[in-house]
């Protein structure tokens, strides 16, 4: 079986983010860029899959600016076999994002779609839901494990309430959390042997996808800010602080 | 007339609080009507629960044994079905609410409003990016509203409605595609941390899961919720439903008290909305300093003892 999986640049997660002045937006000029980690994790697992002789093939999509050919490579030096590139300078919002990865899905025929369940700057967490209701796919969201047997993938979820289970028909669409594994560094010969991989290119126009209406950023604004406040010098000074406040 | 359909969480017994919240942020709409909906396999008495929820003016149960646990696919189907009449559906942004409404939303062709925070206008909202460390207002396109609600930005509305309960039959058709296999709970005894009003919380530097039964002690001492950075949860000392932060649990209890951790974005971005916040980090340099309340530069197990005692 193929496994497509998505990746997304965004700003590094080290990063201390800084919001114009102007409100249209946090910097990015100049600033570190990355695969989002949970995307990381999503290569990682289908590389795993594959490893243990569960797929063939895997294939990883990113949908956004030729600079995010970067990412492409970073997953491409990891192990994945080959590339699609949707190439576009918009700003893509998820239920767009879903729409073009169901136009590769449809094209591909994986059996998993495995993505991040979170991307680090927009935070949204929604892509890998609605492609699994546009693709009336089953869907595994914030997966802490997987296990590929046969037509069905069991996998455990983070969910608020402990670990829950769910057993899904295949072809199904699963989102990686932090705990699913630790993706592998990748090794400088690798890097060379990925520069002669595949890597196709496509627009949004070409898979057929329309933009849908989309929601509107109209600022952009800093937090809150929080004040620090007192360095106590004793647990009695703190107690005698928290009882004043009425806190204990 | 625009009207509000809120779905409710809850484990078939007990509502959960976080519907509370959903209903506090759909009162700021202001529309003429806030409907919850309960989708249980026996849900009349959470629907009752519900029906209590001041603000809400009507209570619909869809009963369906497919219901008995919250599987996504399942349910986004049956909420699809009646959301025909509203202008508005909002969920809690728990895991619950996050799973489940994006594929209600593409089910309807909608884009989604994630972790409203702040309502300007029925159709204007703030929402966190990047951790919390930049808030946007967005405007959502023309028609159906899909969103889900940042429970820390809002106080569970009160206990005193009355509003009726309407059994509705929705008749779709469920994929059999996904089976609910179990559902393994930290649980316990302790508060819930998302409704506590006190959490302590540990992070990599308790060192061990023997280390943590210190945080658990004055937890209990305290009546509080028990919490943890990632690390904690990654390195095995505490199962995962306490990690608070951008991934894990976004809380806002008055009194927060953060034992060995370092305080990095990822883990502030849980805790922004807390009351007091409480630092205790043998490193004076620790970032968690910089959002403290009343830093404590000391040894934690020396600090944590001590402090239970003078409780
Ligand atoms: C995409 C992404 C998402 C993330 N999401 C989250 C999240 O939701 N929640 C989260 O918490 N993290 C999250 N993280 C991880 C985050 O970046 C930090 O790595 C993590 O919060 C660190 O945990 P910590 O503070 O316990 O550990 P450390 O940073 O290692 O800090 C341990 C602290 O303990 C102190 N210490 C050690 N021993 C003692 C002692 N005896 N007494 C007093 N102090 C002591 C040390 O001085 C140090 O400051 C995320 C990271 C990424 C990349």
């Amino acid at each position: 079986m193929k496994i497509l999986v998505g990746v997304k640049r965004v700003v590094d997660f080290n990063v201390r983010i800084q919001v114009k002045a102007d409100g249209s937006g946090v910097t990015t000029d100049g600033v570190k860029m990355s695969m989002n980690p949970f995307d990381e994790i999503a290569v990682e697992e289908a590389l795993r899959i594959k490893e243990a002789g569960n797929a063939e093939e895997v294939i990883v999509v990113t949908i956004g600016p030729k600079a995010a050919q970067e990412q492409l490579r970073t997953a491409l030096a990891m192990g994945a076999d080959r590339a699609i590139h949707v190439e576009t300078d918009d700003e893509i919002q998820p239920l767009t994002a879903a729409r073009i990865l169901q136009a590769l899905a449809e094209k591909e025929a994986p059996k998993l779609v495995l993505l991040g369940k979170q991307a680090i700057d927009d935070d949204n967490n929604q892509t890998a839901q609605m492609l699994g209701a546009l693709s009336h796919w089953p869907q595994a969201t914030f997966a802490s494990e997987v296990e590929i047997e046969g037509d069905k993938a069991t996998v455990i979820r983070e969910v608020d309430a402990g670990l829950e289970t769910l057993s899904v028909d295949l072809p199904a669409v699963i989102s990686a959390d932090l705990r699913l594994n630790e993706p592998r560094y990748v090794k400088l010969p690798d890097i060379m042997k990925a520069k002669r991989k595949p890597l196709e290119t496509v627009t949004v126009e070409e898979l057929g996808v329309e933009h849908v209406a989309a929601v509107k950023v109209l600022k952009t604004a800093a937090p809150a800010k929080r004040e620090a406040g007192i360095i106590v010098e004793s647990v009695d000074e703190l107690v005698a602080a928290l009882k004043e406040k009425g806190l204990i | 007339m625009s009207k509000v359909l809120v779905i409710a969480e809850h484990d078939g017994t007990n509502l959960n609080g976080s519907t509370a919240r959903a209903v506090s942020c759909a009162s700021d709409l202001g529309l003429d009507a806030i409907d919850v909906v309960v989708l249980a396999s026996d849900g009349s008495s959470v629907a009752e629960q519900a029906a209590k929820l001041t603000g809400v003016t009507k209570v619909l149960l869809v009963q369906n044994p497919a219901n008995e646990h919250a599987v996504a696919a399942f349910l986004a189907p049956q909420i699809e079905s009646l959301a025909a009449d509203y202008s508005h559906v909002l969920a809690p942004s728990t895991t619950f609410g996050k799973d489940l409404m994006p594929r209600v939303a593409a089910h309807l062709g909608r884009p989604q409003i994630s972790d409203i925070m702040r309502v300007e206008s029925a159709m204007v909202f703030d929402r966190p990016v990047y951790a919390g460390n930049a808030i946007v207002t967005v405007e959502a396109p023309e028609g159906l509203v899909v969103g889900t609600v940042r429970t820390a930005s809002y106080k569970a509305v009160s206990n005193d409605g009355a509003a009726s309960v309407e059994t509705r039959s929705v008749d779709v058709n469920l994929p059999s595609h996904t089976r609910f296999v179990e559902l393994q709970s930290g649980g316990g005894d302790r508060p819930d941390l998302q409704a506590a009003s006190k959490v302590v919380s540990g992070g990599r530097g308790v060192g061990s899961e023997e280390n943590f039964k210190v945080i658990y002690s004055l937890a209990d001492k305290l009546g509080a919720g028990v919490g943890a950075s990632r690390a904690a949860v990654d390195a095995g000392f505490i199962p995962n439903d306490h990690q608070v932060g951008q991934t894990g649990k976004i809380i806002a209890p008055d009194l927060y008290m953060a034992f060995g951790i370092s305080g990095a974005i990822q883990h502030l971005a849980g805790i922004k909305d807390a009351g007091t916040i409480v630092a205790v980090n043998k490193d004076a340099d620790a970032p968690i300093f910089e959002v403290a309340d009343f830093g404590l530069v000391a040894d934690l197990f020396e600090v944590a003892e001590e402090l239970e005692k003078a409780l």
